[in-house]
């Protein structure tokens, strides 16, 4: 697996993100807003642009220990939102505790869902139960058309989501304000993403059109230049240009917000890092402490770590 | 020099200022106001010059134009429709020409 960290520091012409920013944003708010969770790197589908290289092959999972230690950290922290990622969450084996839990402790509950699990026998409840909870899903859809999207996600992958969005739109998910379904679109290559208001307008209206499929907004993301997506730029030789492209394109007041900022992201063994891309490019906290030490102690601002691929969360609107 | 053509060279696009400042930043800003959205979406205007480029076959422009039509959300399959329409008025600029070949021959046989 290529060291994507070893790759960036290759890169002269690109300055150390250090060096970009104003200094009064190297460290963390004062209080922790989200706690992300990433609870498995199993996933059904192998995406190209995964940057935490989740796949079927994998079989890391949060134990219950972990998530209890995080559900105490959000209590004592008050933090205002949940957000469960993998892998596809759905597979984990304590999946279905930790959403019920993280509706009891908090009231803004993030699920982040491939969809197309959802067609498993294994999970054809789930959304019903998402319902119930009145979770906000967060689905990729990386494309309106089907060419589009499988080539990103593999072969019959955008039917099996279109087949769930229905589902989710019966259950009154997108239509009911209290069911919020939202998409993410990641470019499918080494290029930006569309302006995200023009592209959500045209999400919009084709898969109304075509579909009959509504929705509440649409996240268009840049492809963070770590795990298969880094390796692909590597094997492509688009590294050097496309971290050129992300520098270029920096935006200095989008730094304030980025979510590093304010929030952990805790991964499925309990380390802690200051966002899932660190996470994916294997750079925990300073301190190395895990959620364990966070509980039962107040928050204590520290120093986020960073490196170059932070670039492809201050490029051009903020993609954080 | 290996190669005339070298992708990283349509990175110093704006060199081209430095021999005549004035014209070249007249240029410039003149590039920037036709590309702005008017009348036309800003994506019509790409995909328009995507289908020039190929018609000039301009290498630079084809890297550029494809860049921007893919964060411009704009299929392959669009962009190939464009460029199809470059090379029916390429192609079709020389077949309308036969007529003056056509002529001549009318002109000079029996």
């Amino acid at each position: 697996m290529t060291n994507m960290i070893e790759e960036f520091h290759k890169l002269d012409e690109i300055p150390p993100f250090q060096k970009a920013i104003d200094q009064q944003y190297m460290n963390t708010a004062d209080s922790c807003n989200v706690l992300q969770m990433n609870i498995t790197r199993k996933c059904n589908l192998a995406c190209k642009h995964c940057h935490v290289e989740c796949g079927p092959h994998r079989d890391e999972e949060m134990s219950r220990e972990v998530i209890d230690a995080c559900m105490t950290f959000a209590r004592e922290q008050k933090v205002e939102t949940i957000d469960i990622t993998g892998g596809a969450p759905e597979l984990n084996s304590n999946f279905e505790y930790l959403v019920t839990e993280s509706c009891r402790s908090c009231d803004h509950v993030i699920v982040r869902s491939n969809l197309t699990i959802l067609l498993d026998e294994r999970f054809k409840h789930l959304p019903e139960f998402y319902a119930k909870q009145g979770v906000e899903l967060v689905c990729s859809l990386p494309h309106y058309r089907a060419k589009d999207m499988d080539k990103v996600r593999g072969q019959g992958t955008f039917d099996q989501a279109i087949e769930v969005l229905h589902i989710l739109n019966e259950l009154g998910y997108g239509r009911d304000e209290r069911l919020v379904l939202n998409m993410v679109y990641n470019p499918a290559g080494a290029f930006f993403p569309p302006e995200q208001e023009s592209m959500q307008a045209e999400y919009k209206e084709r898969l109304k059109a075509d579909f009959d499929i509504d929705f509440n907004s649409l996240f268009t993301l840049y492809n963070n230049p770590l795990g298969r997506f880094g390796e692909f730029l590597v094997r492509s030789r688009n590294l050097n240009r496309y971290m050129k492209k992300l520098y270029d394109a920096y935006n200095a007041d989008t730094v304030e917000a980025m979510m590093c900022r304010f929030q952990i992201s805790v991964d499925y063994d309990g380390s802690v890092y200051d966002c899932d891309f660190n996470l994916a490019a294997d750079l925990p906290i300073v301190s190395r402490e895990k959620i364990f030490d966070f509980v039962g102690k107040p928050y204590k601002v520290r120093k986020i770590r960073m490196d170059k691929h932070c670039y492809a969360c201050t490029a051009g609107a903020g993609s954080s | 020099m290996d190669t005339y053509y070298n992708p990283e060279d349509l990175a110093k696009f704006p060199t081209i200022t430095e021999e005549s400042p004035e014209l070249g930043a007249k240029f410039f800003e003149w590039y920037g106001a036709v590309f702005a959205e008017g009348e036309l979406t800003a994506r019509e205007k790409s995909l328009i010059a995507l289908a020039v480029a190929h018609a000039v076959q301009c290498p630079y422009c084809i890297d550029a134009y494809t860049n921007d039509l893919l964060e411009k959300g704009v299929s392959a399959e669009q962009m190939m429709e464009a460029v199809h329409v470059a090379a029916a008025i390429r192609g079709g600029a020389s077949l309308v020409h036969s007529v003056q070949m056509k002529n001549v021959i009318k002109n000079l046989e029996f």
